[in-house]
């Protein structure tokens, strides 16, 4: 290991921006952000901010077209501005996995049978990245699908639970995911107790991925919970006016 | 179905969120009922989108805040020419699906030879027609036979979310009803999100309009219908 590693967790036990090991970072979520788009998002992890559109079902050409249900479409990306040095706007390898693996995860729970012929569009815009971009991406799309009307079986949160020195951590931001052991983004729908998400980039010990997994369903169900309350809070706002 | 409640009539809903168990034997296994927006999974009811729940005696369904206007057989819709085909008019009806008006049933001895579609009916010119049938498989197919259904020649056409449109008849059409009373606007309401309405002059028409936007910007409020009331009578007066 070399000598410019910072220390991640410190001797009071907790992690380097102050957190215990099972904390979130503050969380704030707002659903209809755009005006043109069907359905949209903002959701913030901390220093990480990212904004989520959804069109449709709407037509879409033959070519892409599937006879029996819609096809979703997902795009993640990062803005040029995201990240501390200027990224390339042209999507990056990572880019096309991480939106692969967001539409797969949406897939698992968005009724795409009820729009045979149609297209769901997702548009996901890292505007700051400071670690768990995904998975912010992943909560922010399933609350733009939500307001746009979508039907679906659940909504989905994402939290990406790492090991750090050693500990299992819950939602690692940009320092513990560079200098960390492990890195593990999980996408969970709580109300039907499904994972559709599961990606690990480092070692664990089966003990450990057991002892993450857990971490990161209980992490998620809070996200969930904030989830569904900043939808019920929008229409509160419009019924009480 | 005997039903044991979790949510109240008009209580917000999200997809996922449990609406109530069925006290009744025998699994039913995983059901969907589309129109509902409900699913079944073993005897729980869930709701699939972001809406209100409509409770009623043995029944449940939620009625979403947003969605795209969704076709059926039957349905009065407004739609846009944006397409002229040798035996066709391509028609924009805000759906997924792209809606088809076939020439024979604008004109009467209908020969491509002679007639020219686009002398009938040109891009961006507005028909209230009548969705004849339409499917998973096929798209949308419309007719302008029957009573008022036609080119839009007059009038204004007022742009709503198609989820609004049950709130602007309202129940057993009593907003339909004041708006058009007090008014003296003739109206007619296409389910995917488009009103059509002739009033007397100019202001009427202006008013009609805020009342209907009114509607669309919220809908679920409590007493909506003596809210827009009490709006048209100061605009127009008693």
């Amino acid at each position: 290991m070399s000598e410019s590693r910072p220390r991640l967790i410190r001797e009071d036990g907790l992690r380097v921006d102050g957190r215990k090991p099972e904390d979130l970072r503050p969380i704030r979520m707002e659903v209809e952000v755009l005006k043109n788009a069907n359905g949209s998002a903002l959701v913030e992890y901390g220093g990480t901010k990212v904004i989520a559109a959804v069109y449709g079902p709407r037509e879409t050409p033959k070519a892409v077209q599937l006879p029996d249900r819609a096809v979703l479409r997902v795009r993640y990306h990062m803005a040029p501005f995201s990240t501390s040095e200027h990224k390339s706007p042209a999507p990056t390898r990572r880019e096309i996995e991480l939106s692969k693996v967001i539409r797969e995860a949406l897939e698992a729970v968005v009724f795409t049978d009820q729009f045979p012929r149609a297209s769901i569009d997702v548009f996901i815009e890292v505007l700051q990245a400071d670690g768990g971009t995904r998975t912010a991406g992943l909560t922010a799309a399933s609350l733009a699908l939500a307001d746009a009307g979508i039907p679906m079986r659940d909504l989905v949160a994402g939290v990406a639970v790492g090991k750090v020195d050693g500990v299992i951590v819950l939602d690692i931001n940009e320092l513990e995911d560079e200098y960390g052991e492990a890195d593990m983004p999980l996408g969970y729908a709580a109300g039907i107790g499904e994972i559709v998400l599961l990606q690990l980039n480092g070692v664990l010990t089966p003990e450990e991925f057991k002892k993450a997994v857990e971490l990161g369903k209980r992490g998620a169900e809070r996200i969930y919970a904030q989830m569904k309350e900043t939808l019920h809070k929008k229409y509160l706002a419009v019924l009480e006016s | 179905m005997k039903l044991k409640l979790y949510v109240a009539d008009r209580q917000i809903v999200r997809p996922g969120d449990t609406l109530a168990v069925i006290e009744e034997d025998g699994n039913q296994g995983f059901k969907r009922i589309p129109e509902k927006h409900i699913y079944l999974v073993d005897n729980n009811i869930y709701s699939d989108v972001f809406g209100v729940a409509s409770v009623s005696e043995n029944d449940i369904s939620v009625i979403p805040f947003n969605s795209v206007y969704y076709p059926r057989k039957e349905d009065v819709v407004i739609g846009i020419i944006e397409g002229i085909g040798v035996t066709s008019w391509e028609v924009n009806i805000r759906s997924p699906y792209k809606a088809y008006l076939n020439a024979s049933d604008a004109i009467e001895n209908f020969n491509p030879l002679y007639h020219d579609l686009k002398s009938y009916l040109d891009i961006g010119e507005m028909v209230l027609a009548k969705i004849v049938a339409f499917d998973r498989t096929r798209d949308p197919l419309l007719t302008i036979k029957g009573k008022g259904l036609g080119k839009i020649i007059e009038g204004i056409i007022i742009e709503v979310k198609p989820s609004r449109i049950p709130r602007i008849i309202g129940k057993k059409g009593s907003m339909f009803n004041l708006l058009t009373s007090k008014t003296n606007c003739e109206m007619t309401v296409a389910q995917n999100g488009f009103v059509w309405a002739k009033c007397p002059d100019e202001y009427r028409g202006e008013v009609l309009t805020q009342a209907i936007k009114l509607i669309d910007e919220k809908p679920h409020v409590r007493g909506l219908t003596e809210e827009i009331k009490q709006f048209l009578e100061k605009k127009l007066g008693g």
